[in-house]
């Protein structure tokens, strides 16, 4: 077996047990992303020569015994992190040569562990989308199936994690974006509770909604690395100033007499047959674990891809509104100043960004505030009060990640709205700010995989991976590897 | 105290209350911006220092670089609570920031952090005094927000440059009600307001160097009517005296527009100052939509009342209750009071003369005039000045105990000021001791007196002001270093016996 194929535990293991090296883990990360990387396209930036240095360094803090849980791992990180002195390019033209000379708060605390930075992942621009073919530089792909979207926006550092491009990666959760590519990708993504995660160094989407989290093979890591990653940062007045509970603690923990909400709004005609099979299955298994399967209504959930929409593009239209060709990026001529702003803009974004930047400013626009932007926010309250309400009678509650598997590259892009439907379970959990976990459960018949959504009260993500660990541990999907 | 209405004092300098032959009365409400002393930038850990070279005051915070967020400076809150308990504001228990959306090159996120819906502060007011009248203007509310950078527009190329050193410097934004109805009214609120922030140390009030500037929306009505009329807005006016004369120009362009039949649009206007006018920016109409909304990156503020009461409990005297307290424990005259407690600085340095033993009307005599012109020759703020108020209380004693003349405390006064010794050593240095010596002052009176024996006659003839002659005389022979009493005394008892 290679080294890249294993998790961050088991290097952990052979790391201190001085049986492996750094470069050891790398070696066999880069032949295998030289291997399968022109098939998969994961990446936007590798960083290779940086992360021999990390390497070297790596080893000689094990050598030193100063060694933390990532030393020596090499984590692929989504190309809207800002990596200091690394091209940060959040798959976007307009971006297309800034080297941040900061490094953001989760990179810095991987860095601090002595992580290797693999590379930057493909994205969709700006974290916008579904599928990662609204990315400005090249669409990535299935690994299961190659003809199919790994999902998005952070389809790169899901594939790559599918893949075994890396041992682990971060991706950033908007509206689903970290957890549907892992469920189409057949691997672990945790979105934590808004305000769990630092996010200085994010290139903001949707500030309100925005969040980092990790992806990983199996949920032991997911709960390692978010060890790492979690926790107050006085950069970001949004991160909550709470003591971090340790992750791993809530590992193996039973979970019977835990009650598992199943909310009937999420078991919706159209939905695949085979996710809905394999998602029943699931609840099934955890109900042979002893939990208790109760029923909770979410009764605001067909307004929730709506409301996302009118809040998540009035904030980025706003927050893309920096990148007007005056201080840095792309900058496209004009005759004046009003004319460079508008080639710059017209030039510099894709379609799908430059569609939220529109539909955002009409939302926020004078007249119509109190008809779209105002309406939303009072929707995202009823939505979070659904949440509450659910859980008083559930600890978790269990929905598929997405309505069905990964589907074909360009089956849905001449077709927003049919796009925007598959991040439907998952974009409630950004509104109501709650955490959210999604894990493998199954297989469609031909072969995808499909993810188990396990959603929790605020910042109680150790239930979910309390939950999450207990099904995974009873189950072997998560040891399936694609075949490429 | 009466009102305006009935004020008879009114100077005949003052602008009239009406326009166009008492047909008209203005409307006008200020948006005063004033830039906060803290020592960093509202969003981020830079220095708010003025002058210093173009975006060397810079972090990828303020600059708007992806990625970087807003980190609320405590302080600045602080100031923003503290203005609007001086200005008998509500304090918001919960406010908020918002975004204001526009592209512009000097703004560097495309939008300005400000606040919109939730104000820190609300419904406040400060009293001024016009012509002897004390009026009231009511403050709508205090906000906080962030300065942009600023455009440079030199070397004649097709470019300009952009100076990112004063984006995100905390600047507080004071909207009045439109209380106010003439250019001297405006002019008294502005300084009112200036009086208060620096009172507090919330903002040093320099004009010139934008540290306070202001906004005047002016409007006319028939006399009698209640609607408001048609507004302009003036903008970015940086002195009390082009406050008013920029406000009173507009006002009459607005009364002769509608005199002749015209309409006054909505629009922005800037002030010439050169050319004495206002001139039209852009209309309203294209005016942008600034489509705010709640700043995300930003959690709400809190203020519970014990952080009020920690910040209420720093407040100082405040320049009208200074101002009272002056009339009634110093028994000085309201005009005296004014000037004394217009800057917390000489306001202090009186009250520290007077402690120092000085009589309270002749230190006030001293320092509006001796000390004030020799400060002003040379440009020096009252906390520079060489001369300090203990000194002048020991000039005083010797003036009382007959040491030296009043006269002479003069030369001794700008003598102390440039050398910065006491009184005593002055006098002695100087040999400006007073003579008292009865038989030395005599000689010196028969002497000038046998010299003018024709004004003698006229004096005996009834001429009584030939007094003040030969006092004069007298003075003159002696190097005015004699008691001016005696002097009196003994001329007029020689005269008499003549
Ligand atoms: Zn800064």
């Amino acid at each position: 077996m290679k080294l890249n194929e294993l998790t961050i535990a088991d290097l952990r293991r052979l790391l201190d047990n001085r049986e492996i090296t750094p470069r050891e883990i790398l070696d066999d990360t880069y032949t295998r992303i030289d291997a399968v990387e022109d098939k998969v396209k994961a990446y936007i930036t590798l960083t290779k020569e940086a992360a021999w240095a990390m390497a070297e360094a790596a080893q000689q803090a094990i050598v030193e015994n100063r060694a933390s849980l990532l030393t020596g791992i090499p984590v692929a990180v989504k190309d809207n992190l800002c990596t200091k002195g690394i091209l940060t390019t959040c798959a976007s033209k307009i971006l297309p040569n800034f080297i941040p000379p900061y490094e953001s708060t989760v990179t810095q605390r991987m860095l601090d562990q002595g992580y290797l930075l693999a590379g930057k992942t493909n994205m969709d621009e700006f974290a916008m989308g579904s599928s990662t073919e609204n990315s400005g530089s090249h669409t990535t792909r299935n690994p299961w199936d190659l003809g199919r979207v790994p999902g998005g926006s952070s389809g790169g550092s899901a594939a790559a994690v599918a893949a075994d491009e890396c041992i682990a990666a971060l991706g950033s959760d908007t509206g689903g974006s970290i957890r549907q590519p892992a469920a189409l990708c057949g691997v672990v993504g945790l979105k934590p509770t808004y305000g769990r995660v630092s996010r200085y160094g994010l290139v903001a989407y949707a500030s309100s909604l925005d969040q980092i989290g990790p992806i990983t093979k199996n949920v032991t890591d997911a709960a390692l690395l978010m060890n790492v990653i979690a926790g107050h940062d006085p950069k970001d007045s949004t991160s909550a100033p709470l003591e971090v509970p340790d992750f791993a603690a809530a590992l193996g923990r039973d979970i019977r007499g835990m009650r598992i909400g199943i909310p009937k709004e999420y078991f919706i005609e159209g939905m695949d047959r085979d996710v809905e099979d394999a998602v029943r299955a699931a609840i099934k298994k955890l109900e042979s674990l002893g939990a208790e399967a109760v029923e909770v209504s979410l009764p605001h959930t067909e307004y929730a891809v709506a409301t996302y929409y009118i809040l998540a593009t009035s904030e980025a239209s706003s927050n893309l509104a920096r990148y007007d060709g005056v201080k840095y990026g792309f900058r496209a001529a004009g005759k004046d100043l009003l004319e460079m702003y508008m080639n710059t803009r017209a030039q510099g974004f894709g379609a799908e960004v430059k569609r939220r930047i529109m539909l955002g400013t009409y939302a926020l626009s004078a007249g119509y505030y109190d008809a779209y932007y105002k309406k939303g926010q009072q929707a995202r309250t009823l939505i979070k009060q659904d949440f509450d309400k659910a859980f008083t009678t559930a600890d978790v509650i269990v929905t598929p990640t997405t309505p069905s598997a990964a589907f074909r590259i360009g089956e849905k892009t001449a077709d927003p709205l049919q796009m925007y439907l598959s991040d439907i379970f998952t974009i409630s959990v950004n509104l109501a700010g709650i955490p959210a976990l999604s894990l493998p459960c199954g297989f469609t018949g031909s072969g995808l995989p499909v993810g188990l959504q396990v959603i929790g009260k605020h910042f109680d993500e150790a239930a979910l991976f309390t939950v999450a660990y207990a099904y995974e541990q009873s189950t072997e999907w998560h040891l399936r590897r694609p075949a490429l | 105290m009466s009102n305006d209405i009935n004020n008879t004092q009114s100077s005949p300098a003052a602008a009239p209350p009406v326009w166009g032959n008492g047909k008209y009365e203005a409307v006008i409400g200020l948006e005063v911006h004033a830039q906060m002393l803290t020592e960093t930038k509202i969003f981020c850990g830079c220095p708010t220092k003025f002058g210093a070279e173009p975006n060397t005051q810079t972090c990828p915070v303020d600059i708007g670089l992806p990625g970087v967020l807003p980190v609320l400076n405590r302080k600045a809150v602080e100031y923003a609570v503290k203005t609007g308990l001086a200005m008998n504001c509500t304090v918001a228990r919960c406010s908020r920031f918002a975004r204001k959306n526009y592209f512009y090159p000097d703004l560097p996120k495309g939008y300005q952090v400000s606040q919109y819906e939730l104000p820190i502060c609300e419904h406040g007011s400060v009293e001024i005094v016009v012509d002897g009248a004390v009026k009231r203007v009511g403050i709508t509310r205090i906000h906080m927000e962030e300065d942009a950078g600023k455009n440079i527009h030199e070397g004649g190329g097709p470019y300009s440059f952009v100076d990112l050193n004063r984006a995100g410097v905390p600047l507080m934004e004071i909207v009045s009600e439109p209380d106010i109805r003439s250019p001297r009214e405006a002019a008294e609120y502005m300084k009112k307001l200036r009086a208060i922030l620096r009172y507090l140390g919330v903002c040093d009030g320099n004009m010139e160097q934008g540290s306070l500037r202001c906004d005047a929306n002016v409007s006319i009505r028939p006399v009698g009517q209640k609607e408001f009329g048609t507004r302009t807005e003036l903008k970015n006016i940086n002195s009390f005296r082009f406050v008013e004369k920029a406000i009173e120009y507009e006002i009459r362009r607005q009364v002769k527009l509608v005199e002749e039949g015209g309409r006054v649009v909505q629009e922005t206007r800037l002030w010439d100052p050169a050319a004495g006018i206002t001139q039209s920016m852009r209309s309203k109409e294209e005016a942008h939509d600034y489509r705010y909304f709640p700043e995300p990156d930003l959690v709400p503020i809190v203020v519970d009342q014990e952080w009020i009461d920690r910040i209420e409990a720093t407040l100082p005297e405040l320049p009208d209750a200074k101002r009272e307290r002056f009339v009634s424990a110093y028994g000085l005259p309201e005009y005296d009071a004014d000037l004394l407690t217009a800057e917390r600085p000489v306001a202090e340095w009186y009250e520290a003369a007077v402690a120092a033993g000085g009589q309270p009307k002749a230190v006030s005599n001293w320092m509006m005039g001796e000390l004030m012109r020799l400060l002003n020759e040379e440009n020096h703020p009252i906390e520079e000045s060489p001369l300090t108020p203990d000194r002048l209380a020991g000039m005083l004693r010797l003036i009382d105990n007959g040491t030296i003349s009043g006269k002479i405390a003069k030369t001794v006064f700008e003598a102390m000021y440039r050398s910065g010794k006491d009184a005593e050593a002055v006098v002695k240095e100087q040999g400006l001791v007073q003579i008292s010596d009865e038989s030395a002052i005599e000689r010196a009176i028969d002497d000038i007196l046998a010299k003018h024996t024709a004004e003698v006659g006229r004096y005996k003839a009834g001429e009584e002001k030939l007094i003040g002659f030969f006092v004069g005389q007298v003075m003159k022979a002696m190097k005015g270093k004699a008691n001016p009493q005696m002097l009196n005394d003994l001329l007029r008892k020689k005269l008499a016996a003549w």
